[in-house]
C-alpha cells in the first residue's frame, strides 16, 4: 500500500512541473510590458529599469522560471498588486469562505444524486427512471449562473425568505451562516447532483446483473439487503473515482455561485483579480486549485484500492 | 489533415455478408430516428441554428438601436420578449446571441479538435517518448478545472469573443487528446491494421485509410457533447465579463445586465437563461442519441 502511494506522488511530480510551467507562461500571454503599466503615466525610465530590476524581468526566461517556482515552493506566490498582501495569505483566508460553500453543496448533490441514481436504476425502464434522467439531463443543461439568478428572483425577491447575497462566518453565527450559505449551495449542489445520479445509475446497472447480487436473491435476503449491502457497496467504487471530477466541478461551479450570490470566497476573488489585472493572484489560484486537483486524484486512487478487497491485497 | 475515408470503405467487406447486408449509414440513421430524445435535440439544434443563420435577414430591430421612451418595458406587441435597460429589443438581441452562443461553441470544438485528434493520434500511433511528452502536458492541462483555466486564458489574451472561444478551444484540447489516443491504440491492435503495416503500406496511408476513420465515431460523439459544455463555457464567460464585450448581443452578458434589473424587468433574466438551456438541452440529447446509434454493440 505504501509503495503504491509512493508511486503515485512520484508519478505527480511531472504533472506539476509541467503545470507550473503553464502558470508561468500565462504572464507571457500577455499583450504589451507588464511594467509600463506599473509605472503609471509618466513612464520615468528610472522607475521602469527600478520596476524591471525589482521583478528581475532583465534575467532570461529559464532564470525568471527557476526564481519564480523556487519562491513558489518556499510558499511565495508573489504579492497581490490590488491589495498588497501576499497571494497565498489572500487564498488563504479566502479558501473556508469556498470550502462550506462546497460542503453543504456536495450534501445537496449527495443527498439528491445518489438515492435518485439507486432508484432509476432498481426501477429501469419505468417513468420513474424516464422522469430521474429527464430531470438529471436538465440540470446537466441549465447554467447554474441562471439557476441561481432566477433562485434569487422567486425566493428573494418575490418570496423575501432567504437573503439574495452576503456571507457570515460560520464560527461567528452558525445558524445564520447556514441560512446565508443554502441558495448559493443548493445552485451548486444541483448541478453535482446531476453528474452524480448519472454514475451511480449506470455503476448499480451494471452491479445489479452481477452474480453475487443474484446469489444474494437466491439466498432470499431481504431486497433492501440485496440492493443496499451487496449491490451498493459495491457500486460505491467507481462513484468514489468520480470525486476527483467533481473537485474541479464544484471549483468551477463555486466561481459563478460565488459571483451572483456575492459570496467572498475563493471563485470571487479570481473573478476580481481578473478584472484587477492583479495576475499573480489569477496564476497563483490556478497553480493552487491544479495542486489540489491532483492530490484529489490521490486520494481517489487510495480510496478506490482501499475500497476494493481485491486491489487491495496486491 | 489527412484524407478521410467514408465508413463504407472500411465496411466494404461487409456488403457481400448476408447478415450484415445494410450500409452501416442506414443503420445509424435508422437507430437515430427511432431515437426519440435525439430527435428532439436534433430538431433544437436545427431550430436555434437556422434563428442564428437568419438573424441578418428577419424583419427584427437592430440589435444595438437604443431607445430611451422604451426602457425596461414588459413584454407586449411591439417587443415580444419585452426591451432592457437601454430600451433595446430582447428577442433581437436573443436572436442575434444565439449566433455568438453557436459560434463559440462550435469554433472552440473546432479548435479543441483540430489540435487534439493530431495530438491523440501521435500519441497513440507512434508511442515512446511522443507518447509521454503529450501525455504528461495532457494530464497537467487536465489537472485545471475547465473553467478556471478557460477564465485564467481569456483573463491574459484580454476579453472578447474571439479570445473566449480560443480560451474555451484549448481548454477542451485535452480531452479530445486523451479520447483520440484511447481509440488508436484500440485501433492499432486490430489485425486489418497489422495487414496493412504488412504489405507495406506507408504510415500516412494506414492512418488516413485505417485509423481515422474507425476512431471518428467516438469523436463526433464526443464534440456533439462538447459543444454543449463550450456553450455554457461562452455563457458563463461573457456573464462573467471575459466574452462577448458590449454593446454587442451575448446571452450570458445579457444575463449579467439582467440580474442588477432583477425586481423591475425579470423578463431580462428569464429568456437567455431559458435560451442556453434549450440549446445546450439539444446538444446533449443529440450528442447521447448519436452515441447509441454509433454503437454496434447497442441494437
Amino acid at each position: 500500500m505504501l509503495s503504491f502511494i509512493l508511486r503515485r506522488l512520484i508519478i505527480a511530480i511531472p504533472t506539476i512541473i509541467l503545470i507550473s510551467i503553464f502558470v508561468f507562461a500565462l504572464q507571457k500571454l500577455l499583450p504589451g510590458d507588464p511594467v509600463l503599466a506599473m509605472a503609471g503615466e509618466e513612464r520615468d525610465p528610472a522607475t521602469i529599469e527600478y520596476l524591471r530590476e525589482k521583478y528581475r524581468l532583465n534575467d532570461p526566461i529559464p532564470i525568471q522560471y527557476l526564481t519564480w517556482v523556487g519562491n513558489a515552493l518556499r510558499g511565495d506566490l508573489g504579492i497581490s498588486l490590488r491589495t498588497n498582501q501576499p497571494v497565498l495569505e489572500l487564498i488563504g483566508q479566502k479558501l473556508p469562505v469556498t470550502i462550506q460553500l462546497a460542503a453543504m453543496a456536495m450534501i445537496f448533490a449527495l443527498a439528491i444524486g445518489i438515492p435518485a441514481g439507486i432508484v432509476s436504476a432498481i426501477r429501469k425502464g419505468t417513468i420513474v427512471d424516464y422522469v430521474a434522467n429527464v430531470v438529471a439531463l436538465s440540470g446537466l443543461s441549465i447554467p447554474n449562473f441562471w439557476l441561481g439568478i432566477m433562485l434569487i428572483l422567486l425566493v428573494s425577491v418575490k418570496w423575501q425568505l432567504l437573503p439574495a447575497s452576503g456571507y457570515v462566518p460560520f464560527d461567528e453565527d452558525p445558524l445564520r451562516s447556514i441560512q446565508v450559505m443554502i441558495m448559493p449551495a443548493f445552485v451548486l449542489g444541483t448541478a453535482l447532483a446531476a453528474t452524480l445520479m448519472r454514475h451511480t445509475r449506470s455503476a448499480m446497472l451494471s452491479v445489479l446483473t452481477s452474480d453475487y447480487v443474484r446469489t444474494a436473491r437466491a439466498k432470499g435476503l431481504s431486497e433492501r439487503r440485496v440492493i443496499l449491502k451487496h449491490a451498493f457497496r459495491n457500486a460505491l467504487t467507481p462513484i468514489v473515482t468520480l470525486s476527483a471530477l467533481l473537485f474541479g466541478e464544484l471549483i468551477a461551479g463555486a466561481v459563478l455561485t460565488e459571483q451572483i450570490f456575492t459570496v467572498p470566497g475563493f471563485g470571487k476573488l479570481i473573478v476580481d483579480a481578473v478584472f484587477n489585472r492583479d495576475y499573480a493572484v489569477v496564476q497563483g489560484i490556478v497553480l493552487v486549485t491544479a495542486v489540489g486537483f491532483i492530490a484529489m486524484n490521490l486520494l481517489a486512487d487510495i480510496a478506490y484500492v482501499l475500497l476494493n478487497p481485491r486491489l487491495r491485497k496486491q | 489533415m489527412p484524407q478521410v475515408a467514408t465508413p463504407s470503405t472500411v465496411d466494404a467487406e461487409s456488403a457481400n455478408d448476408p447478415v450484415l447486408n445494410r450500409k452501416p449509414e442506414n443503420r445509424v440513421w435508422k437507430k437515430f430516428r427511432a431515437h426519440r430524445s435525439a430527435m428532439l435535440g436534433g430538431i433544437l439544434v436545427t431550430f436555434f441554428v437556422a434563428v442564428a443563420l437568419l438573424a441578418p435577414v428577419l424583419p427584427i430591430p437592430d440589435p444595438t438601436a437604443t431607445d430611451w421612451a422604451a426602457v425596461r418595458q414588459a413584454p407586449s406587441a411591439a417587443h415580444p420578449f419585452g426591451t432592457d435597460e437601454i430600451g433595446r429589443d430582447v428577442l433581437s438581441r436573443m436572436i442575434w446571441g444565439a449566433q455568438a452562443s453557436l459560434l463559440a461553441g462550435v469554433i472552440s470544438v473546432l479548435i479543441a479538435v483540430l489540435l487534439g485528434v493530431p495530438l491523440g493520434i501521435a500519441a497513440g500511433y507512434f508511442g515512446g517518448w511522443t507518447d509521454a511528452v503529450i501525455s504528461r502536458c495532457t494530464e497537467a492541462l487536465l489537472a485545471a478545472p475547465f473553467l478556471i483555466l478557460a477564465i485564467a486564458l481569456a483573463a491574459f489574451l484580454g476579453p472578447s469573443l474571439s479570445n473566449a472561444m480560443i480560451a474555451i478551444g484549448i481548454s477542451a484540447t485535452p480531452l479530445f487528446v486523451r479520447l483520440t489516443r484511447g481509440q488508436v491504440l484500440s485501433v492499432a491492435a486490430e489485425d486489418y491494421v497489422d495487414s496493412a503495416r504488412a504489405i507495406g503500406l506507408p504510415t500516412r496511408k494506414i492512418l488516413a485509410r485505417y485509423i481515422l476513420p474507425n476512431i471518428l465515431p467516438p469523436i463526433l460523439v464526443q464534440a456533439t457533447l462538447t459543444i454543449a459544455t463550450a456553450i455554457i463555457a461562452e455563457a458563463s464567460l461573457s456573464f462573467l465579463g471575459l466574452g462577448q464585450q458590449p454593446p454587442a448581443p451575448s446571452w450570458g452578458s445579457m444575463l449579467n445586465t439582467a440580474k442588477n434589473f432583477l425586481n423591475q424587468a425579470p423578463w431580462m433574466a428569464l429568456w437567455p437563461g431559458i435560451a442556453i438551456f434549450l440549446v445546450v438541452l439539444g446538444f446533449n440529447l443529440l450528442g447521447d442519441g448519436l452515441r447509441d446509434a454509433l454503437d454496434p454493440r447497442e441494437q
